[in-house]
């Protein structure tokens, strides 16, 4: 609230102009100006959007979100008296933005397909006219966060429009019908007015009452989150791996899957042709939960990493800011951000073209903490409204040669409270989701046990439990099979190992790419899981019945539960699969 | 303003010079020296201030002092760009190498290059045939990829880069690639044996050239893949061609590189390459690609050599995280006398599942990938535990899988340099070949209804 008055004191003052005195890439020294720390500022002849991010004596420093190649010293800089923020509002589903709010189909119709510089957009579009419905009246009293109307902004999402922070008051006329997003829908006794559309600075957390322990799992449909290390409404998770061991994919699979109302996807600093995918795919992707395009619920941000490196920074907290939004509505938001390191580097670079003094491997000082402030901005909220609102945070993370001793991968491991370790051996065997079973970890699952035994099964904990346990035999198991081979160790061990196995290639491993086996949903894990139990069972007691090994591992009923999940109508059929397994399992033994 | 020479120099440090009292200078601007014996040297503009300016010399500072003349010449780099790059060679900034004249220009063009924008992208899907086995089945290329070549020294990558560059085709079109060569700091032997494979298969007449060797500036390193680049996005996108960029030994340009930061006093992030380092190779590696609108494409194959082997140093390590995807090339395998020696196992194709399949390559394509790569893998594995305890402690499974590893190698890897296989029969068909012997019961990758259509002794109709 006291952040909203001092942007309206900032923007009252008047602008002044300085110049340029120095260019170093994305950092630009202007002096003859006094602005504020983070305000931004106008840069060159051709007015590009920067960022003052230093003072400096007589010295303002800006990173320039733009190419800063041939601007000279003595260009003008001028002041703006606005801090870096987000334009609020309907409309911001559906739309793919750069790092700081310009829609790239904008910069499409005015540059052509390649980025060239010195253009701004407004983040929303002015104009647009929404069908606004009230949903106070007058003479009601209104504090901030305050649902004042409803818009239907896509098929499956209803925006509402609230009571900007630092604004409250009793209505005094409200408005129904259609309004584009600037025009006042609401005003208040004291003469303020509310549009449908505000602003709000991005480095700023937006407020709520307070926040609450997540105890509800955000379902992603990837057995190996769901069901061994899941991950709650409001909670924190970082994927650290090398390249090429599916942090991208991951990500995209929880940004189509999850059961998030809102998803935030930012692309930092990473390939354009992976946008292009999410674009391409989302608008034709059926939310499993909506049954309508994924795209309705889905806003995204792509700073690519051949985009300037100062707007890569800032793409960071422009989608949080967004997501926050959504929250203030009483939605499960859920944010993707691939890849944090590429955000850090970016600051990295910044940091040393400021000439400020490094930390670990050239890195700011302050690193750990502005990851620790970004991840701060997850949580499940009362909303000022007093609604229930959450942002969970899914950091990609991108460390050197796949060596997670680095400072971003330590930074975010030590913030974050679900750890998904790719692991390039896995995804060298083509073991996907290359995820290491035994190195990650979530720290949820007692919050949301009870969730669990509530909806799902009474003896989830337990299975899970059971399942990872057996993993973790395996592993110790192995070494001795690399000393001594497999067919060393006794029988019930041998049992063991195919039941592990059966883990690993039925359940852990889930081909994104397969139209079926790409989502499955909470049951149906329990499900899978509990047939790999029962087929340790009945094994167990063919092979006490005098059963060979083999014959039980084989048995073709077994072959069919497993190929089984990449066929439609699967959930329907895995109980009759089980109980063909056992029965095939058990005549093994009459067999012999 | 381009007009005036001045003659003040303050200090040269490596490839830098630094002066001051200079009227305002644009970031990035170029820059040329004349030195006092009358030669030139070309220079852009590093850092810029009202007390000092930051220039980086292409061709080093040698022979450079205080009263060297720096001009700036009023703009940034820019080539002159015309269909007559086509069977052109120039030299690492962009100069006629081959005697012939001057380029023509169309138009001059901003060799930084602008980014494209996301937006405007469209997926690359469209499979290109290689004809070499490894590459087509497991690491498929599509056009519009980045895909690098990551080896290392005494390794036959040149062979590969070009095997590709003859064999790569469209299957069921007849579009023909241009090839954008881009030389960085190689030897003049390498130089000879690309242009020599190029002319006799008259692949040159349709390529355009740029060259630094082993004995041309280092710092001019920086620019020449800008120039290849410019040149490839112009001929992509203004005349419509599918460009294919080769570009060879990305190490060296990264060594040039670090040698800018060494000599500027940065901050170094891993092992002494500057910290903007990624960002620096995006700006090269994402100028690949096809846009909306256009019909034009570009195919990337930058080579790069590991030092010491090791994939995790910055270089591979950098690129890995930006192209789409690897072919890495194993020592082990070409001292077992393998060609091509690529370890398909860490080698990745991000692009793949959009470029094969029905109607591309074929409905069973990934299946098939995936149960290759699963069967090598376990396969390699075992090879290990083998020398520990023998083939006897080895189960049924696990010893099929075994042979499968040997097999693999030098049925499916192995093929001569001028063996060019088509994905149907000359690969895919010999895969299941191959696979057939591993029991069925262990190959799980496999869809049953592919098993029932394509395996050589389960196919369904053909029993007895
Ligand atoms: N769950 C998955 N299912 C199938 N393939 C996957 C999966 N995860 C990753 N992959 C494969 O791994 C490749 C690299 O994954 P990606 O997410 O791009 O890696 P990263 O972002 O870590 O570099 C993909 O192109 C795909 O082939
Ligand atoms: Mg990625």
């Amino acid at each position: 609230m006291e952040i909203d008055s001092k942007i309206m004191e900032v923007k009252k003052m008047s602008t002044e102009n300085g110049v340029i005195y120095r260019i170093s890439g994305p950092v630009v020294t202007a002096t003859g100006i006094a602005p504020r720390m983070y305000e931004v500022v106008r840069v060159g002849n051709e007015g590009l959007m920067g960022e003052v991010i230093e003072l400096h004596g007589e010295q303002s420093v800006i990173q320039v979100y733009e190419e800063t190649s041939g601007i000279e010293p003595g260009e003008p800089v001028i002041r703006t008296g606005q801090t870096l923020s987000v334009q609020l509002g309907p409309g911001l589903l559906t739309q793919i933005y750069d790092g700081i709010q310009r829609p790239l189909p904008k910069l499409e119709e005015t540059m052509g397909v390649f980025i060239t510089r010195g253009v701004d957009a407004d983040g929303l579009d002015l104009t647009k006219e929404w069908e606004f419905v009230p949903t106070v009246k007058v003479g009601d009293e209104l504090s901030a966060g305050h649902v004042i109307g409803t818009v239907q902004e896509t098929e499956t999402i209803e925006h509402r429009v609230m009571v900007p922070p630092g604004k409250e008051g009793v209505v005094k006329t409200i408005e129904s019908g259609s309004f584009n997003i600037t025009q006042t829908v609401c005003k208040l006794e004291d003469g303020s007015e509310i549009a449908m559309m505000q602003e709000w600075p991005v480095r700023h957390p937006r407020p709520f009452v307070q926040k609450y322990a997540p105890d509800v799992p955000l379902m992603t449909g990837q057995r190996i989150l769901d069901f061994l290390f899941p991950l709650a409404k409001g909670g924190t998770a970082g994927i650290p791996g090398p390249f090429g061991s599916g942090k991208t994919v991951t990500q995209q699979q929880l940004a189509k899957w999850s059961d998030a109302q809102i998803v935030v996807y930012i692309g930092c600093g990473e390939r354009g042709n992976e946008m292009t995918e999410v674009l391409d795919e989302f608008p034709h992707l059926i939310d499993p939960n909506t049954n309508k395009p994924l795209m309705n619920r889905t806003v995204m941000i792509a700073n690519t990493s051949n985009m300037p490196v100062a707007a890569r920074e800032a793409s960071v907290y422009t989608g949080v800011t967004i997501a926050e939004y959504f929250r203030d509505m009483g939605y499960n938001v859920a944010l993707m951000a691939d890849s944090t390191s590429r955000w850090a580097e970016a600051m990295r670079e910044i940091s040393s073209r400021l000439e400020e003094m490094p930390g670990e491997e050239g890195y700011p000082a302050y690193l750990s903490s502005r990851l620790a402030e970004f991840y701060e901005r997850a949580g499940r909220v009362e909303t000022l409204s007093g609604e229930d609102g959450s942002v969970s945070v899914i950091g990609a993370v991108s460390p050197p040669g796949g060596d997670i001793s680095e400072p971003v991968s330590q930074g975010t491991l030590r913030i974050v409270k679900v750890f998904w370790g790719l692991d390039a051996g896995l995804a060298r065997q083509r073991h996907f989701p290359a995820i290491n079973w035994l190195s990650s970890y979530s720290l949820y699952p007692q919050a949301l046990d009870q969730w669990y035994r509530d909806n799902i099964a009474s003896d989830f904990p337990e299975v899970r439990t059971e399942i990872s346990t057996l993993l973790q035999i395996e592993s110790e198991l192995q070494e001795i099979v690399q000393l001594v081979g497999s067919d060393a160790l006794p029988i019930d061990q041998q049992l063991t190992l195919e039941v592990a196995r059966m883990i690993r290639e039925f359940f852990l491993q889930q081909n994104a790419f397969h139209d079926v086996d790409t989502y499955s949903d909470l049951k149906l894990q329990y499900d899978m899981a509990k047939a790999i139990l029962n087929f340790q069972e009945e094994g167990k007691k063919a092979i006490a019945g005098g059963a060979q090994l083999e014959d039980v591992v084989n048995v073709p009923a077994r072959t069919d539960l497993m190929r089984g999940r990449f066929e439609e109508g699967y959930d329907g059929r895995i109980e009759g699969l089980v109980a063909e397994m056992s029965k095939q399992i058990a005549a093994s033994m009459e067999e012999n | 303003m381009s007009g005036k020479e001045y003659r003040t120099i303050t200090d040269v440090k490596g490839p830098l010079v630094f002066l001051n009292k200079t009227e305002p200078v644009s970031y990035n601007e170029i820059v040329q020296l004349r030195l006092s014996d009358g030669s030139i040297k070309n220079g852009q503009v590093l850092d810029t201030s009202d007390d000092q300016v930051i220039v980086q010399v292409f061709e080093g500072t040698a022979s450079v002092d205080r009263q060297t003349g720096v001009k700036f010449l009023g703009d940034v780099f820019k080539l002159p760009v015309s269909k007559g790059l086509i069977g052109r060679i120039l030299d690492g900034a962009g100069r006629p190498r081959d005697g012939g004249p001057e380029i023509v220009a169309d138009d001059m063009a901003d060799i930084i290059g602008a980014a494209i924008n996301p937006y405007s992208r469209q997926s690359p899907e469209s499979f290109i045939q290689t004809g070499i086995s490894a590459i087509d089945a497991c690491t498929s290329l599509v056009r519009g990829q980045k895909l690098p070549i990551f080896s290392a020294s005494g390794l036959p990558h040149n062979d590969i880069a070009l095997q590709i560059a003859r064999q790569a085709k469209l299957v069921g079109s007849d579009d023909d690639f241009v090839v954008v060569f881009c030389a960085m700091g190689i030897t003049a032997e390498e130089y000879n044996f690309f242009v020599h494979d190029l002319e006799r298969t008259g692949a040159l007449e349709n390529a355009a050239l740029f060259v630094n060797l082993a004995d041309d500036p280092a710092v001019e390193r920086l620019i020449t893949p800008r120039l290849a680049l410019t040149a490839a996005e112009y001929l992509a996108f203004e005349h419509d061609y599918h460009v294919l960029v080769i570009y060879t030994d990305m190490t060296n340009y990264c060594e040039s590189l670090r040698q800018i930061g060494a000599a500027r006093e940065e901050v170094p992030g891993r092992r002494g390459y500057p910290g903007y380092m990624y960002t620096d190779l995006a700006m090269l590696y994402e100028r690949a690609g096809l846009v909306k609108g256009k019909k034009g494409s570009i195919t990337q194959f930058p080579i790069l050599t590991m030092p010491g082997d090791d994939i995790t140093h910055p270089i591979p390590d950098l690129s890995g995280y930006i192209t789409e995807g690897q072919i890495v090339i194993s020592r082990e395998l070409h001292q077992k006398g393998i060609y091509p020696p690529i370890n398909v196992l860490p080698s990745l194709s991000r692009l793949m599942n959009a470029g094969i399949g029905p109607g591309k390559t074929r409905e069973d394509h990934k299946s098939v990938s995936d149960q290759l790569y699963a069967a090598y893998a376990q396969g390699k594995e075992l090879r290990g535990l083998v020398a520990i305890v023998g083939e006897d402690a080895l189960n049924e499974r696990d010893l099929q899988l075994l042979k499968f590893a040997d097999i693999f190698e030098d049925r499916f890897l192995r093929q001569s340099r001028d063996e060019d296989r088509s994905i149907d029969e000359g690969t895919l068909d010999l895969a299941w070949n191959l696979l057939s012997n591993i029991d069925t019961k262990y190959l799980v990758r496999l869809d049953q209804k592919w098993i029932d259509k394509y395996h050589p002794g389960e196919k369904k109709g053909e029993e007895e």
